[in-house]
């Protein structure tokens, strides 16, 4: 069933009411998700949300309303509600807003899904999730979790220049955890990653992580970390892995590249960027080994989708090429007003918020090395592996990340684990210390992304592969 | 928002009808709890001293929980015509007979009537739904929010400003198959911005039941000023530091120790420092929990959870003893504990923590008398005396991006922000640039660890969620600085 007419009779009453410019997004959302402790369910959940939300342009003012209800007086009502908001906007008006252009194509477009995660049995699921705990349970783990989540979604798009489109998203994942509880401390281990892998695909993505297989390593590992000897403290060479890897890409490239926050938009609560637009296309973001490609066309990635959520269609740009800064991540009016080109980069987590600059798959393209290699390569160092915590400064330089484990590295060896392993920098002196890259990519979900005031969840995808950082300070505490 | 909103009896009558929905579909067997909210936010945000984003959204979302046959599901929708809650409910019966056994159920909240003893508190009649419920608020258009902005943006004085005025609107109800029936509603203003001066941050940020208690000049005048006294930082090297924090900030200790720490699943699992009865903290230190409001403030929160259980106030350290800790039904029955009304749609997964805490201000009696503050002075009123007893250290704003490194020890890092100063010898002398902390709260609140706390509490909005807390500044003999500008 389309819901274009909705979204049309919001648009035109908004343009009734005054506006110069309106856009309406219909979305329903049905997710499901169940989390599973020490061999039992401990909560399965599922929900389902409907309802539409208007963009309304009045001279530069932008105004939003969004309601729960899809006929066509409720549609018409928004429209114009938008449209009010927006005339309250100009009581604190800024300079003209322009949009950069972009094609009123009417299409459509859907996720790549094998195995649609809805039609999966939920005995089957839950066998799973609570099977992984178990397994994990009798290995020794103190506190098993596992988690699996599905978002279903479908979104029709009408916009007053004349776009209709309507895509379908399909995105799970899942994960499990293992936490062992000593004196005084927990270690915890996860698989795959923390919080689980997530990607824009079908429960295939689920069956391959053999999250059961798996568990019990997780557990013996916690278990080793109580013993094992605090991640040593000093300048080292650090090799991340490559889930840690893209969260450091998330958190110190991704957000710093995005347009709103460098022109301010997000100064009170998300912050800035240190990013001056002035030096894009010649200021050195990091070693000559980091190519950073901002793409939403990947296939499976979590930050993958046909058309952002202002009808551009999504296409693979590059943020960083050869280590020099080249590209952001963009809205039509941010990039309107940096004297840009292109958008592509906006997105709303569901019908009742406004859609605003995200990340899609920001990651980094694979290196010459491998993680052997790179190891092979250490005379003296730390390796460190799985999210555990991080910590980033408003202008994204000053960065602290915490990881499930670490190992130390002696003459191109794999030594002893390390507990409570952290590493602290400066965003770009740490990536123009970047040595040595794998090419072992994985495209990381990161489903837990927030931004935005009312608050928003976003979904985005890093491809990374390990890598060498150099003089790099570790093992900080409190 | 607009007149048509603010109601009462509509989502009483509509959780009923899920209750008897389930009933007829899976049988008088069947345990069911619906909560039902209608949700009516508003917000005006500003940046570079203009509304770039001006948004509103109002919406009714039915929760429905199902226990059957030793199986529980849930499930939520806002589609709430007859189709819509009938698919809801055989959504939701289906997948409990499709789940592995529950065995942690803690069955339902029986018939409890609500606590009435923050009802008189207020500008609302005492009425058991109100609570000091403010219908202005509830009420408030678009360009009333803007009105606040503009005289922010103007007190400012030319410095670019960015921030936010919000209202919100709750009117909720939750029954049972138990026979439990409550209703209440509430509403909210907060007001949350920057001024920014050549690289420095300075920020003003409030809470109020009563929107017309937000007054944009008066705030944007104090970012402001923050700003400008911000200027040509120094950097001073990490290291461990006397502090005062002002209760910004302290909204950030009390966040951290609420999700982390007064967290039931967390003191079930043992992976919470909390031990109820030792001694924790400071003598002078004694956190609250107050979802009904205290004194002349209005009720923050509803007055049941989403269990149905009645909230009321909830002590959770008395003079640095360690009392209680937040529960739901689940975490209750699993600690042997009864509920204190902090069930949520996510506290059986992250566990139920407290969200409306006070950190109990001292008497102002004992605080010196101080002579006025001067024009450049960026000190909050109520920081000042704690100021003025510090001969060296840092008086921090805010803290920013603050996360766990270890969750037992509660040892966070995060980033100053909005401003930090050295003070020397009572006084303020030279803006510092932010720098990154290494410390965990409890240990930073333990005996002899807190050397003054404000006589003054504001009260502030979570730049995130819903939560709200009540701050006085605090002044601490060590902080555990790690890292700087540089590094």
């Amino acid at each position: 069933m389309s819901h274009f007419d909705e979204a049309s009779a919001a648009v035109q009453a908004a343009l009734d009411a005054g506006a110069r410019y309106a856009d309406c997004r219909v979305m329903l959302r049905r997710t499901e998700s169940m989390t599973a402790r020490d061999g039992d369910v401990e909560e399965l959940g599922s929900d389902e949300s409907a309802g539409l939300g208007v963009r309304a342009l009045v001279g530069s003012s932008w105004g939003f309303f969004a309601v729960p209800d899809l006929s066509d007086a409720a549609a018409r009502a928004a429209g114009r509600r938008a449209a009010e908001i927006a005339r309250a906007s100009a009581t604190v008006p800024g300079p003209p807003v322009d949009l950069v252009p972009s094609n009123a194509v009417e299409a459509s477009w859907a996720s790549e899904c094998e195995i649609d995660p809805l039609g999966v049995s939920l005995s089957a699921k839950g066998d799973l999730i609570v099977g992984a705990t178990a397994a994990a349970k009798e290995a020794g783990a103190d506190l098993a979790e596992g988690v699996y989540q599905i978002w279903d979604t479908r979104k029709w798009f009408v916009s007053s220049e004349g776009h209709r489109i309507d895509q379908h998203v399909r995105e799970c994942g899942a994960g499990v955890t293992a936490s062992a509880f000593g004196d005084g401390e927990i270690q915890r281990r996860s698989w795959p990653s923390f919080r689980g892998q997530y990607g824009t695909s079908g429960w295939e993505l689920v069956d391959s992580l053999d999250l059961i297989g798996n568990a019990p390593r997780m557990a013996e590992e916690a278990r080793a970390l109580l013993s094992a000897p605090l991640c040593p403290t000093g300048e080292t060479t650090l090799v991340l892995g490559g889930e840690q890897l893209a969260l450091q890409i998330h958190e110190s490239v991704g957000h710093a590249i995005e347009l709103d926050r460098i022109l301010g938009w997000e100064a009170a609560f998300a912050g800035t960027s240190w990013l001056d637009l002035r030096k894009l296309g010649s200021l050195r973001y990091g070693s000559e080994l980091m190519n950073i490609t901002i793409d939403p066309t990947i296939p499976g990635a979590l930050g993958s989708f046909g058309f952002d959520d202002e009808g551009t269609p999504a296409a693979k740009r590059d943020a960083v090429r050869d280590g020099v800064w080249v590209g952001v991540l963009a809205g039509r009016d941010s990039a309107a007003v940096a004297g840009l080109d292109y958008a592509g980069s906006v997105r709303s987590d569901g019908w009742a918020r406004l859609p605003m600059v995200r990340m899609t798959n920001v990651g980094l393209e694979p290196g010459p090395h491998s993680l052997d290699e790179i190891i092979a390569a250490t005379d003296d160092g730390v390796f460190m592996d799985i999210n555990r915590s991080w910590s980033i400064d408003d202008r994204r330089l000053n960065f602290q990340f915490g990881c499930e484990i670490g190992y130390e590295i002696k003459n191109g060896k794999l030594g002893r684990m390390v507990r409570n392993p952290t590493y602290t920098g400066i965003g770009p002196r740490f990536w123009q210390s970047m040595d040595m890259l794998s090419s072992e990519s994985v495209a990381w979900g990161t489903p837990n992304c927030g931004k935005g005031q009312p608050g928003q969840v976003g979904h985005t995808g890093h491809p990374a592969g390990p890598a060498r950082f150099t003089d790099v300070r570790v093992g900080v505490r409190g | 928002m607009s007149l048509d909103i603010v109601r009462s009896g509509v989502e009483l009558e509509l959780a009923a009808r899920v209750v008897e929905l389930v009933r007829r579909q899976a049988g008088p067997s069947a345990e069911a709890e619906v909560v039902v909210r209608h949700d009516a936010e508003a917000l005006t945000r500003f940046a570079v001293s203009m509304i770039h984003q001006n948004v509103a959204d109002a919406a009714t979302t039915v929760g429905l929980r199902v226990h059957l046959d030793g199986r529980t599901a849930s499930g939520s929708t806002t589609v709430i015509d007859a189709a819509g809650l009938q698919g809801l409910v055989e959504r939701t019966i289906a997948a409990a007979r499709l789940s592995p056994p529950d065995v942690t159920w803690p069955g339902l909240t029986p018939p409890t009537p609500l606590h009435q003893s923050a009802g008189h508190h207020g500008s609302g009649t005492r009425s058991g739904l109100d609570f000091g419920f403010d219908e202005a608020t509830a009420r408030s258009t678009p360009g009333e929010r803007a009105e606040r902005v503009r005289d922010f943006v103007r007190a400012a004085g030319g410095l670019e400003t960015a921030g936010y005025c919000r209202t919100t609107y709750t009117s909720a109800a939750f029954a049972n198959s138990a026979g439990q029936a409550v209703e209440g509603r509430t509403a909210e203003a907060a007001m949350d911005g920057i001024a920014r001066d050549n690289g420095a941050d300075g920020v003003a940020r409030l809470a109020s039941g009563r929107l017309a208690d937000l007054d944009g000049a008066r705030l944007g005048a104090r970012a402001a000023a923050k700003a400008r006294a911000g200027q040509d930082p120094i950097e001073l090297a990490p290291g461990r530091y006397e502090v005062v924090l002002e209760p910004e900030a302290v909204a950030d200790v009390l966040d951290n120790l609420a999700i982390f720490g007064f967290n039931g699943k967390a003191y079930a699992q043992k992976q919470s420092f909390a031990e109820i009865g030792a001694d924790q903290f400071d003598p002078s230190v004694s956190l609250v929990d107050e979802p009904l409001g205290s004194r002349a403030e209005h009720a923050p929160g509803l007055p049941f959870d989403d269990e149905g259980t009645p909230r009321d106030w909830l002590v959770l350290v008395r003079e640095g003893v360690t009392k209680a800790v937040a529960h739901d039904r689940t975490s209750a029955a699993e600690a042997g504990a009864e509920s204190t009304g902090h069930a949520s749609g996510s506290s059986r997964t992250w566990g139920p923590f407290p969200t409306h805490l006070r950190l109990e201000a001292t008497s102002a009696a004992t605080e010196q008398v101080l002579p006025p503050a001067g024009p450049g002075d960026p000190t909050a009123e109520s920081a000042r005396p704690l100021v003025a007893h510090m001969e060296r250290g840092l008086l921090i704003t805010d803290l920013w991006y603050t996360r766990v490194l270890d969750q037992k020890t509660l040892v966070l890092t995060g980033l100053t922000r909005n401003g930090v100063w050295l003070v020397e010898n009572g006084e303020v002398t030279r803006p510092v640039s932010n720098m990154r902390f290494t410390q965990s709260y409890p240990q930073a609140l333990a005996a002899g660890q807190v050397l003054g706390i404000g006589s003054e509490t504001v009260l502030l909005p979570d730049r995130w969620s819903g939560t709200r807390y009540a701050a006085p500044a605090l002044h601490l003999a060590s902080w555990n600085v790690t890292g700087n500008a540089s590094g």
